[in-house]
């Protein structure tokens, strides 16, 4: 499955767009995590724990949003957007979405 | 008088940690930053959704870079003040740059290991993330960058 974000994949040609695919899912942090972004707060600096869990968490809604595509019978994935919203305090939701279609080899 | 000094010192103490060693975590961050910027010399990143010569690329593959930055006590306590009168705050804004460097150059590390030196439609987001916990006033950002790189045939380059 080719996973792009521009409108169409550089060298390749669509034959047929299935339709918009999507993929989510809501985290929340644990408490571990939380103190140590406590810590953190006090001297700066990256919150590796964070990072990882956000890094996990998105690539979880682009297998998920890949898994819908290839239900469809896409080979790629074009114009991929990612949005992520704070659901309630200490919870984010990350959400992937983007055109599913059938591109094949070639430049028309 | 004995309790107000109870109340100020854990304050002051903090301000002066957060102070050394916010700037020494900073420091060397940007330190780091600078040497693995010069490691990507060369590469072609831009915002621009065509890539140039199409019928020469032979692989396409989305990239993502995310980094999640804190700031210290003195920056946020700094920050509360100036949110009194307005202006500029600019101790965020090396918070704002750093995390946004950082984030490009993962993206760039996974473009490089998937055998790529040009990323096309490179686009940022941001979010900031707050505790869970409310005593804790402290702000974090989350910039979240990708792009599209791209692999070409050998011998035919992007010029």
């Amino acid at each position: 499955m080719i996973l792009v974000n521009t409108e169409t994949v550089p060298g390749y040609t669509i034959r047929e767009v299935k339709g918009l695919v999507q993929g989510n899912t809501i985290r929340a942090k644990h408490v571990g995590r939380d103190i140590a972004a406590g810590f953190k707060n006090l001297v700066g600096g990256e919150l590796k724990g964070y990072t990882e869990l956000l890094t996990e968490a998105r690539r979880q809604a682009i297998e998920r949003m890949m898994a819908q595509a290839q239900e469809l019978g896409a080979n790629a994935i074009v114009n991929v957007r990612f949005t992520t919203s704070a659901v309630t305090q200490g919870a984010a939701e990350l959400y992937a979405y983007g055109t599913a279609v059938i591109v094949v080899p070639g430049v028309s | 008088m004995e309790a107000l000094w109870l109340q100020v010192l854990p304050v002051l103490g903090l301000l002066v940690l957060g102070y050394g060693v916010g700037r020494w975590v900073e420091h060397r961050h940007l330190l780091s930053l600078e040497a693995r910027e010069l490691g990507h010399r060369g590469f072609v990143v831009t915002n621009l959704r065509m890539v140039p010569s199409p019928e020469t690329v032979r692989e396409s593959y989305l990239v993502l870079g995310e980094a999640v930055i804190a700031t210290d006590y003195f920056k946020s306590f700094a920050a509360r003040l100036r949110s009194l009168v307005g202006g500029e705050i600019r101790a965020y804004n090396t918070l704002m740059t750093r995390a946004r460097r950082e984030a490009l150059l993962r993206m760039l590390d996974q473009a490089r290991q998937a055998g790529s030196r040009e990323v096309y439609n490179v686009r940022y987001e941001t979010s900031n993330i707050r505790s869970a916990n409310p005593r804790n006033p402290g702000v974090s950002v989350e910039v979240f960058a990708f792009g599209t790189a791209v692999v070409r045939q050998p011998a035919a380059g992007p010029s």
